[in-house]
């Protein structure tokens, strides 16, 4: 396929304009030592109906939601994606647009994004969204970074609840930044508050906790946040937003900083990414966030309108001085987000959350009723639980597979590189239950367990 | 009666549309035990609901058509963003990221569920490790901000495994704002080098500044200003020779496809923004992608996991001997890497050249038409873009390139980027990218010749420019000194 559309005998006269004879001529401000004078050892281009036919090929060969019933969730859900939110990101005046640089002609993307950010303020009970992170772990990131420069601190904490790729992503930057990290572990499912109050002192600028956290429990968010506020320390609760028409939002809960990953927000799962960084805060933080930030204004003739805004914390303003090297967000997944709580409102993130969460405890009572299941805790939880298999985890999900079914993901497959010290992982298996697994669907995997 | 008139297509949010009772989705119906959800959730059940829009679809619908409708994009027309590359954004490929097996793959289902993915990953690194001229690659970086921070943290693990932490990072003056920014979100100082008169980096300035303490130089080649640095090997081996490494920023890569590889020029890493040179959308601001490339010497600090090809000839996820660890939460931006390995195939190698050929004529061609009329500060034959100067519109009649930017607006054409590079006075960055036609490419000229004389016949016209567009500009002051920048059902 080409996608240019210059004819030859175009581009003869285009280089008669330019005064060169060839193609060749015009590259030969490349110093020949450089030059790469063989072509390209790839394979030959495609017609469309050659490429479409390969695409498939890949794509029928990897397992998806639709093909094995999916119990998989750690982080990445398969939560129902309206109709409506494709047919907004599919339109490409959005999609094919750049940075909205030029707000006379971005008003679509720029009122989407404030849109967004006053949702996100909503859900979350924060002042202030900015235009979107990468993704959660990322987000999380940034909001450490952010408690070090607004408290003057150098000292993070995180509970070890939090996914462990968050907290190795964390830890990676850490490095690089000189940001000091202490991990906090938890006790029966939930971040150990004894252990949070010894690791407190005068150089912390903040404690990471996850009010959904990687075991699908509840935690208490206002306690750490109480603890972490006596400190001096900032709080910065991660959450899974398509749960925060059941759970109180954690602005309520005292947190200062709300980060979360928004794929359950009308983002397919995509293998994991792209996902969408969510990022809100107080607004005495403000000027020290990271990102890109909506505000609304008016044209000179007093229309209203929006435009990018506080962009003196920006990397293209302020250079090394910049609170975040940030360029590229996700801004699309931002706009499913919106699209998406658009569709189901307030009532319907509502009921979405509930039946997560009443078909969660069905299942989990199910499975450990097989008798092959135990609980490594009893903690409240949401969407998602941890249950101990009396075997091998990963041989339990790769039978499963065989009757139809992404079973779970076993913890130790993502908890091996950062494990939490106050949690045994073998054996154990996280399950998630979106708004899309049915009755039948659970109670046909309680027979495949049963059959093993 | 009053002239009919048509209810503005933006300003109306969503939250101001539909009624109490408006709804759209609705959730599926309980079929399991009801429960108490104050006690399942141990008293954390959300006291008042968050005020989200109460709308129909019907209303979405048209909410975001209008908005749409108030969007430029490169679907909509020409789009010259200089170091943006917009070009334009295949539909199979839209519809590739789109298949089931993609979109709906998790990224922790058993691998052996997951080849197909799986090997679209491992071919799309092979065949940037070819165009780049490195051996190894990561996809992980979600953009190339956050590629360029991969890279400086394997630098700065190579650095601190030789027992040689150093301080510096140099950066020439023409340099994307994200290569300073990076570098001090690395923990690096930043140390800049200004650009010779050719616009290449000043030699003389850079040897004065390379020393040991250095531990890097970040150079985008070709540059800002579009030319291909001809010292390109000196400075590459006189970082070297100090024991620093050289960073490429990729972002001008559809100047050199097939024509010239960062690998072979010296450069120990590279990133490349897929949202760029292979041709998927920037999604109004993103998401991208950033893979990173890098020399063998690097490669064992790659953040993981890696995808790897094995012996057997299936693929399974692999992690570097002293990886630097994560840099974001699974595997990558997979739907973006879909997308970018779609428009691989479809060109193939001789296409991928064809591209920067085109994209180097086509800019070169503008240049030529639009000299004379604005001032070309380095009058050189340039790569995939060039650097107009608006200094003498705004000497001679007052007119600022802000101003020639939104007269572009005008005439349905989006600006090229303004006032960056910042060496250069007045800038105006043109980057045509090869799937332009040349109707096109001529209407712009003819444009931006007209527009120049506008400016010399009614500067005004040009101040009050866009008079077309769904609003006019901005008052950017109002929204830094009173800041709105949420919606509040109470405000």
């Amino acid at each position: 396929m080409r996608f240019s559309p210059i004819s030859c005998e175009q581009r003869e006269q285009m280089l008669d304009v330019v005064g060169a004879r060839s193609v060749d001529d015009v590259f030969s401000v490349i110093p020949d030592e450089v030059r790469l004078r063989r072509p390209l050892d790839l394979p030959g281009g495609m017609s469309e109906v050659e490429l479409v036919a390969h695409l498939e090929e890949l794509a029928a060969r990897t397992a998806h939601a639709g093909s094995l019933v999916s119990f998989a969730g750690a982080g990445c859900y398969d939560h129902h994606v309206p109709a409506i939110v494709d047919a907004v990101v599919s339109k490409p005046s959005f999609f094919t647009a750049y940075t909205p640089y030029q707000p006379e002609v971005s008003q679509g993307t720029l009122q989407a994004i404030y849109e967004y950010q006053s949702m996100i303020c909503q859900l979350t009970g924060m002042d202030v969204s900015n235009a979107s992170l990468y993704d959660g772990a990322t987000a999380l990131v940034e909001a450490a970074l952010m408690a070090t420069r607004a408290t003057k601190r150098g000292r993070v904490i995180v509970s070890a609840g939090i996914h462990p790729e968050w907290r190795e992503t964390l830890a990676t930057y850490a490095v690089a930044t000189g940001a000091e990290l202490s991990e906090c572990p938890t006790a029966d499912g939930r971040t150990d508050l004894g252990r949070l109050a010894a690791l407190l002192a005068d150089d912390v600028a903040a404690v990471c906790v996850a009010q959904v956290n990687v075991y699908g429990v509840v935690e208490d968010v206002a306690a750490v946040a109480e603890v972490a506020h006596e400190a001096g320390a900032l709080a910065i609760a991660v959450t899974d937003p398509v749960l925060l028409g059941v759970l109180e939002a954690p602005g309520a809960l005292g947190a200062d900083v709300v980060v979360a990953e928004g794929q359950s927000l009308g983002s397919a799962q995509s293998f994991g990414g792209p996902g969408l960084g969510i990022f809100a805060c107080r607004d005495r933080f403000v000027r020290q966030m990271p990102g890109r930030v909506v505000g609304r204004t008016a044209d000179v003739d007093g229309r209203v309108g929006f435009v990018l805004t506080m962009a003196t914390r920006e990397q293209h303003i302020r250079r090394e001085k910049a609170t975040s090297n940030i360029c590229s967000n996700h801004a699309l997944n931002a706009l499913a987000a919106g699209a998406y709580l658009n569709a189901v409102g307030s009532a319907g993130l509502r009921g979405i959350g509930s039946l997560c969460v009443a078909r969660a405890h069905y299942l989990r009572d199910a499975l450990i009723g097989t008798g092959r299941f135990s609980a490594p805790w009893d903690a409240p939880f949401a969407r998602e639980f941890a249950l101990r298999f009396d075997g091998d985890a990963e041989e339990f999900v790769r039978a499963m597979v065989d009757h139809g079914f992404l079973a779970g993901v076993p913890l130790e497959r993502i908890a091996a590189r950062r494990p939490d010290p106050g949690v045994d992982a073998s054996g154990v298996v996280l399950f998630a239950v979106t708004e899309k697994r049915t009755r039948a669907q659970m109670d046909r995997l309680v027979e495949a367990v049963m059959s093993l | 009666m009053s002239q009919p008139t048509a209810q503005p297509l933006t300003g109306r949010l969503i939250f101001e549309k539909g009624t109490r009772e408006s709804r759209c989705i609705e959730p599926p119906a309980l079929d399991v035990p009801e429960i108490d959800l104050a006690e399942a959730l141990d008293g954390a059940v959300r006291a008042e609901p968050p005020a989200l829009a109460a709308v129909t679809e019907v209303d979405i619908a048209r909410h975001y058509e209008h908005l749409a409708s108030a969007n430029f994009g490169v679907d909509t027309g020409f789009y010259p963003l200089g170091s943006c590359t917009m070009k334009y954004n295949a539909k199979v490929a839209e519809q590739a990221c789109r298949l089931p097996g993609f979109a709906g793959a998790h990224p922790y289902q058993p691998e052996e569920t997951a080849q197909g993915v799986l090997e679209l990953m491992a071919g799309l690194a092979d065949a940037l490790a070819e165009v780049a001229g490195f051996p190894a690659v990561t996809l992980a970086p979600a953009a190339g901000a956050h590629g360029e921070l991969t890279a400086l943290m394997c630098f700065r693990a190579y650095h601190a495994a030789n027992g040689d932490p150093r301080r510096r990072v140099i950066i020439p003056d023409s340099a994307h704002g994200t290569n300073p920014a990076t570098v001090a979100m690395c923990g690096y100082e930043v140390t800049t080098v200004p650009s010779d008169a050719r616009g290449g980096v000043d030699m003389d300035a850079l040897r004065a500044t390379l020393d040991t303490d250095v531990a890097a130089l970040m150079l985008t080649n070709p540059n800002t200003l579009g030319l291909f640095d001809e010292n390109i090997l000196a400075i590459t081996e006189a970082v070297h020779a100090v024991g620093a490494l050289a960073y490429c920023d990729g972002a001008n890569l559809n100047a050199i496809l097939g024509k010239s590889r960062p690998g072979d020029m010296g450069f120990d890493a590279l990133h490349i923004n897929l949202h760029k040179t292979f041709g998927t959308p920037h999604g109004g601001g993103g998401p991208g992608a950033g893979p990173v490339c890098v020399t063998d010497a690097l490669a064992p600090y790659l953040p993981g996991p890696l995808v790897e090809r094995r012996d057997d000839g299936t693929f399974g996820l692999t992690w570097p001997e002293r990886s630097i660890g994560r840099v974001r939460s699974f595997l990558g931006n997979v739907g973006v890497l879909v997308r970018a390995y779609a428009y691989i195939r479809a060109l193939g190698g001789d296409g991928l050249a064809a591209v920067s050929e085109q994209a180097v004529l086509s800019a070169n061609y503008l240049k030529e038409r639009l000299r004379g009329a604005y001032e070309l500060p380095y009058d050189r034959t340039c790569m995939h873009e060039f650097v107009l100067s608006g200094r003498r519109l705004r000497k001679e009649h007052g007119v600022r390139t802000l101003d020639v930017a939104k007269r572009l607006l005008d005439y349905g054409i989006h600006p090229p980027t303004v006032y960056f590079p910042l060496i250069v006075e007045e800038a105006i960055m043109i980057e045509p990218t090869e799937t332009e036609g040349l109707e096109t490419l001529d209407r712009f000229a003819e444009v931006m010749l007209r527009i120049a004389e506008e400016a010399a016949e009614n500067p005004d016209l040009l101040h009050e420019a866009p008079l077309t567009t769904p609003v006019r500009r901005l008052d950017e002051a109002r929204a830094v000194k009173q800041p709105d920048l949420a919606w509040r059902p109470d405000a």
